[in-house]
């Protein structure tokens, strides 16, 4: 499964604020057609990583590799050129606008100086048969949607420009059960698609249900690597509070050398 | 998931936008009614309110006097709703981005006496004086921009700024005298009072106007159906068509009885034509609501959010200036009261009252059309009775009431029940 080059791949990222040392030398790898979890407790790292990731800070120091090639990220929207698109934890999106206007907000279709509201109506429909999605229509204001569902607009929206990572910052956090095993049913559709996923989440079951791989982040340091198989929560939970260090270390650092 | 609702299962074929097995879909008159009445009570108005208003003030009045919907007085009341209205669209506009202009009746008397001045005492051509009142409205609205999105200065405060410096500038304008009257032969006064559409124009106008709306409906038909969707039969949009023809020569009719369609009235309504259009099918249409609705996520979707605000100011104090053009026109000549009073109010009056909603992205360019109707009816309406001014007054403030109180209220009922 996880046999391919990576997609994105970050080796000694440093980044500082001020005297705060908000990460140091992490490495992550993603492969195209893999669930990456990003887990760690509050202020281990994980959204400044996010952020990095995003374009939104450049990293002080490390590599970023992606699609083979040594890149600089230089912003957002840089990063969604490259082919790296996330998803926030707020969505953003329009509630007055329906489905069709919030996909394609921002890179509109025209044809001949309008709107071509027919040709994005297709192309949404499209584009959420392909993630097995549950909208009843596109012609909804997202207002009248329930949390799962716009949810997935926004996974939808962010693959519109043909990404090949998508990053997803804690896209269960507000959701109900059914809603979130709707969210893990299209993260995972987004894996047989070949999508590289990153997941940042707190709760360890839904990591548990999606991830291929997990890194654990603590105190901006790569605290634990495990692959899905061979990790109970107990080992999870350790390695993200640091309750058991040098065990977890110990296993995360077999593991490395096994891969 | 097996369904017991026989509608969607057995309805021929799948269409792309039909899938959905929970998507409740019927078409017949009943279920269409049935439909209607489920998006008033969950608060998703639209101009509902404004429209049922408009019938009943107009009963109200016809019951007290009949002259009232009689054709010459039909006519006087588009004559009379067309200026204010003017500046009403671009109320329309800063409204849908969740602003508010409160100077637009300055700019207005500004543009009305910058007009004045260049072609009385400048001797400049009517139309390159035209041009200049509407250019000042645009360097107006693109200062107030610059204000919101450079510094941050709420919309509320600029415009309150603008109010009153801008009336200090158009009395600088007007210089000692004060008034300045048109010269009674230049075209802005007979545009804005005596000129009407020849009989047969204003039919063949009804006419065409029925074509471009089912023409523009069947290519869209034509291309839903090649991309398998669903889409409307061409016999029901064939019907809507013939009902708005049918609907416009009836007006032209009744309106031709006395003087027919003045040309200032028509340009009002299609200027509404045109902003609606722009507002509902371009990209930057698309982006003011967006705006409006969510700056933040308009932000993050890469729309350029400073320019939409600078565009809608621009916009909004562009047609106050021709607003003011056109007034000038109608009364032959600007004072240094021109614009002042209600002008103001009555604007942003009339664009709430035709259902935009003073929290911003959602509303119609119409609303300014209906809007205005509804307070200049009450105008016409109360002085045709013999109603003094202040109760005219009360009248407008307690209807002005009632539309931001439904525009709340409605807003509640969305809420709760998920629509925004």
């Amino acid at each position: 499964m996880t046999t391919s080059a990576p997609v994105l791949s970050l080796s000694g990222i440093g980044k500082r604020f001020g005297a705060v040392q908000a990460l140091s030398d992490v490495s992550l790898e993603v492969r195209p057609g893999e669930v990456v979890a990003l887990v760690g407790d509050n202020g281990a790292g994980k959204s400044t990583l996010v952020k990095i990731m995003s374009g939104v800070y450049t990293p002080d120091e490390g590599q970023i590799v992606f699609d083979g090639r040594p890149v600089t990220i230089d912003g957002p929207k840089q990063a969604k050129e490259l082919g790296i698109a996330t998803v926030f934890q707020d969505l953003a999106l329009a509630d007055n606008l329906d489905v069709v206007a919030n996909l394609y907000l921002g890179q509109e279709h025209t044809a001949g100086g309008l709107l071509d509201e027919v040709e994005m109506e297709a192309s949404s429909w499209q584009l959420l048969r392909q993630l097995s999605a549950k909208i009843p229509s596109v012609r909804i204001p997202i207002a009248s949607l329930s949390g799962g569902q716009r949810q997935t607009v926004a996974i939808a929206r962010s693959l519109v420009g043909a990404p090949k990572v998508i990053m997803l910052d804690e896209p269960t956090a507000a959701l109900g059960v059914a809603q979130t095993a709707e969210v893990l049913n299209l993260v995972e559709r987004l894996r047989e698609n070949g999508l590289g996923v990153v997941l940042i989440s707190h709760n360890m079951a839904d990591v548990q249900a999606v991830a291929d791989r997990i890194y654990v982040l603590r105190l901006g340091r790569n605290a634990a690597e495990f692959a899905i198989d061979d990790v109970t929560t107990e080992e999870l939970v350790a390695a993200i509070t640091g309750a058991s260090d040098n065990v977890v270390a110990q296993r995360a650092a077999g593991k490395g050398t096994r891969a | 998931m097996s369904t017991t609702d026989e509608r969607t299962s057995s309805t021929g074929p799948a269409f792309a936008d039909r899938a959905d097995e929970r998507l409740v879909e019927d078409s017949s008159p009943g279920a269409l009614l049935r439909g209607f009445l489920r998006r008033m009570r969950s608060g998703d108005l639209g101009m509902v309110p404004v429209i049922v208003g408009l019938v009943v003030i107009w009963a109200v009045f016809y019951a007290q006097n009949p002259r009232f919907l009689s054709s010459r007085n039909l006519v006087e009341l588009s004559l009379d709703s067309a200026t204010i209205g003017m500046i009403s669209v671009g109320i329309v506009l800063v409204l849908l981005l969740g602003e508010i202009d409160l100077s637009v009746g300055s700019v207005s008397g500004l543009g009305g006496s910058i007009l004045a001045v260049l072609l009385v005492y400048q001797g400049w051509p009517l139309l390159t004086a035209i041009l200049a009142a509407l250019a000042c409205g645009i360097a107006i609205g693109v200062l107030y921009g610059l204000l919101y999105t450079r510094f941050g200065v709420p919309s509320f405060v600029i415009t309150l700024a603008g109010l009153l410096a801008l009336l200090g500038v158009q009395l600088a304008v007007l210089g000692s005298n004060g008034t300045v009257n048109l010269p009674g032969d230049s075209w802005i006064i007979k545009f804005a009072n005596f000129w009407f559409l020849p009989d047969w124009a204003s039919y063949a106008l009804a006419v065409a106007a029925g074509a471009i709306y089912f023409a523009g409906r069947v290519v869209t038909i034509r291309r839903r159906r090649s991309l398998n969707l669903s889409a409307p039969s061409i016999l029901s949009v064939a019907v809507r068509a013939g009902l708005l023809v049918v609907g416009l020569v009836a007006m032209a009719y009744y309106l031709n009885i006395d003087r027919g369609i003045g040309y200032m009235p028509l340009l009002w309504v299609l200027v509404i034509v045109l902003m609606d259009q722009l507002l509902r099918r371009t990209t930057w249409g698309r982006h003011v609501y967006a705006v409006g609705g969510n700056e933040e996520a308009a932000r993050r979707a890469g729309i350029a959010v400073d320019r939409v605000y600078l565009s809608v100011f621009a916009l909004a104090s562009m047609f106050a200036a021709l607003g003011g053009v056109l007034a000038a026109g109608r009364l032959q000549s600007v004072a240094q009261s021109s614009g002042g009073t209600d002008t103001n109010l009555m604007a942003i009056a009339a664009a709430v009252i035709g259902g935009v909603s003073l929290f911003g992205g959602r509303g119609s360019a119409f609303a300014a059309l209906l809007g205005m109707l509804v307070l200049q009816s009450i105008t016409s309406g109360l002085n045709l009775i013999g109603v003094a001014a202040e109760i005219r007054y009360i009248v407008t403030g307690a209807v002005l009431l009632l539309a931001v109180t439904i525009d709340s209220l409605s807003r509640r009922a969305r809420k709760s029940s998920g629509r925004f």
